[in-house]
């Protein structure tokens, strides 16, 4: 469903520029989940910019759906491929209502029968009819979130982008909106594109997933590897014990080699 | 209808519009000065409208036989050195000063914002002719621009008002490129660019609406400048012309007898000093009413 081949993107030209991405290959099957995981910094949203077509500059070959993923990409491209951002507080209009957000894909589109789709979509993510007229501000975090993944499904995509959907939430609402994901996932056979820091969110919701460093795929796992911690790279193990929680032990010896 | 408006669900968009308006309104009714200035504004409008009824006489009923005589009880503000009734000149004028601030208004403003919005959101060389176009309107004093428009385009109040517009757009593009810098690189613009949206939609449906605040308190708090322009002009002999009872050009003349009649410079100086002090301190009280983040 999802196929990329030595994808680059460089920041900047000269001397200045930082190779963000460097050379990664993946596959996701359809209806599959993969994980992208690494820490800060890593080039793990970069990679998801590039394949929504909201980073033109970026080298080598994907292919989404079948198709090959053009520059820029075509309207049709945007309804097999959506995406979450990470920090719903950013990614709503503040002046726009959750109707006029929900209803402004289907005009771009031409799509029919709006005001059902609309009503349909706020039920599926758990947002009631209560909440069609509400600005943003009037939302919590967690219903922002909500309010940001029914944006993303009502154009009924295949492809499912996660930028961190979570980490900006509070803990008590990290599970829900974890849960309403899989949910979807599973009633429209999604195939997601999941990025986070956090190996649990991970190990919740993917099937497989790399593990990245410095704009390079270091290595690739399936969550059963992951739950039984068989890691095979050093990296990979550091960044599996660093989620276990903070040791003293490990902390130390983290400062006697250097910064990893 | 209270109820209604301080809903905790809101049941269409138009309800939701309302209360938002109300919100704003309640803001503004706890900002005393801006409150007093909202006042002194509507009160000027209501002066428009009803200016045949409080002056039916209208504004250039002469009568030689009563000029210059101080304000009294026929004659409020007195009458100038051709025997006109102050009072009247002055409330005939307001529908002047009104008319001149809501035309530049209107005209400014959607060019700024046009101009503004297209040089943030393409960059590039759009960006450079169009900040280039208004560095060099920028560069010039505004009255000076404007008496040189006017004195190409000819005298008169039509062609003040245009004068005036093309001196206020610039601080509003600079001010409309500005937001639209910071507002393009959002996540919820990003959010309607993967959904297909076309550029002149982005542009239109989602930055404009978030400029549109800065640039009514902006062009709000310039009100009080373009009717001093304004008033400069038909002080100059280059906007309305007599007898049209506009402030400046009132100011202008009641100054030859400026020291035997004080009345004829300081009512119409005092009606200039009132309406742009009213537009300084609404558009102030106007900028904590607009922000969405004191929602």
């Amino acid at each position: 469903m999802i196929a990329v081949q030595e994808l680059r993107v460089r920041f900047g030209q000269g001397a200045g520029s930082v190779q963000a991405v460097d050379g990664v290959s993946f596959d996701v099957a359809e209806g599959e989940t993969f994980g992208l995981v690494g820490e800060s910094g890593c080039g793990k949203s970069t990679i998801l910019r590039a394949l929504c077509g909201l980073n033109p500059a970026w080298t080598g070959a994907v292919a989404i759906a079948g198709a090959p993923l053009a520059r820029p990409p075509g309207r049709a491209f945007f309804r097999r491929v959506q995406m979450v951002f990470q920090d719903p507080y950013a990614s709503l209009h503040p002046r726009h209502t959750v109707n006029t957000t929900l209803m402004e894909p289907l005009a771009i589109h031409g799509m029919d029968d709006r005001d059902r789709r609309v009503a349909e979509v706020l039920l599926q993510v758990g947002l009631g009819p209560a909440f069609r007229y509400r600005y943003p501000h009037q939302l919590s975090g967690g219903q922002r979130q909500r309010l940001a993944i029914a944006r993303a499904l009502i154009l009924e995509p295949r492809v499912l982008l996660l930028d961190e959907p979570t980490s900006a939430l509070d803990v008590s609402v990290q599970a829900e909106i974890l849960n309403l994901l899989s949910d979807i996932r599973a009633a429209r056979g999604l195939t997601c594109l999941l990025v986070s820091h956090d190996l649990a969110v991970i190990a919740h919701l993917c099937d497989r997933l790399a593990v990245m460093q410095h704009g390079r795929i270091v290595e690739q796992l399936d969550v059963g590897m992951l739950a039984g911690g068989r890691t095979n790279t050093a990296y990979g193990t550091s960044l599996l014990q660093a989620s276990l929680g903070y040791d003293r032990r490990l902390a130390r010896a983290g400062i006697e080699e250097g910064p990893i | 209808m209270k109820t209604w408006l301080t809903a905790e669900i809101t049941t269409s968009a138009f309800h939701a519009r309302a209360q938002r308006f109300y919100y704003g309104w309640l803001r503004l009714r706890a900002n005393r000065l801006a409150f007093a200035g909202f006042c002194i504004l509507v009160g000027l409008c209501v002066v428009a409208i009803l200016a045949p009824l409080l002056a039916p006489e209208g504004s250039n009923e002469q009568s030689l036989a009563l000029r210059l005589r101080p304000p009294s009880r026929e004659h409020w503000f007195g009458t100038d050195e051709l025997g006109r009734d102050i009072f009247a000149r002055i409330v005939w004028g307001a529908r002047i000063t009104i008319r001149i601030s809501c035309l530049v208004a209107v005209i400014a403003a959607p060019i700024g914002l046009a101009v503004g919005t297209a040089a943030g959101y393409f960059g590039g060389w759009v960006d450079t002719v169009l900040m280039r176009l208004n560095d060099i309107f920028l560069s010039f004093p505004g009255l000076i621009l404007a008496l040189g428009f006017v004195a190409a385009l000819g005298p008169g109040i039509g062609n003040a008002v245009i004068a005036i517009a093309l001196t206020a757009w610039p601080p509003i593009a600079r001010l409309a490129r500005a937001e639209t810098l910071t507002i393009r690189a959002s996540d919820y613009i990003a959010a309607v660019r993967i959904q297909g949206a076309g550029p002149l939609r982005i542009i239109l449906r989602h930055i404009v609406p978030m400029c549109v605040p800065s640039v009514v308190v902006r062009i709000t708090l310039n009100m009080a400048g373009i009717i001093l322009t304004a008033a400069g002009l038909g002080f100059l002999g280059l906007g309305a012309q007599p007898p049209t009872p506009e402030w400046g050009a009132m100011l202008s003349t009641g100054r030859q007898n400026m020291l035997g009649a004080w009345w004829l410079a300081a009512v119409p100086g005092l009606a200039i000093l009132l309406t742009s002090l009213a537009f300084n301190l609404f558009g102030d009280g106007l900028r904590d009413v607009l922000d969405p983040r004191s929602e």
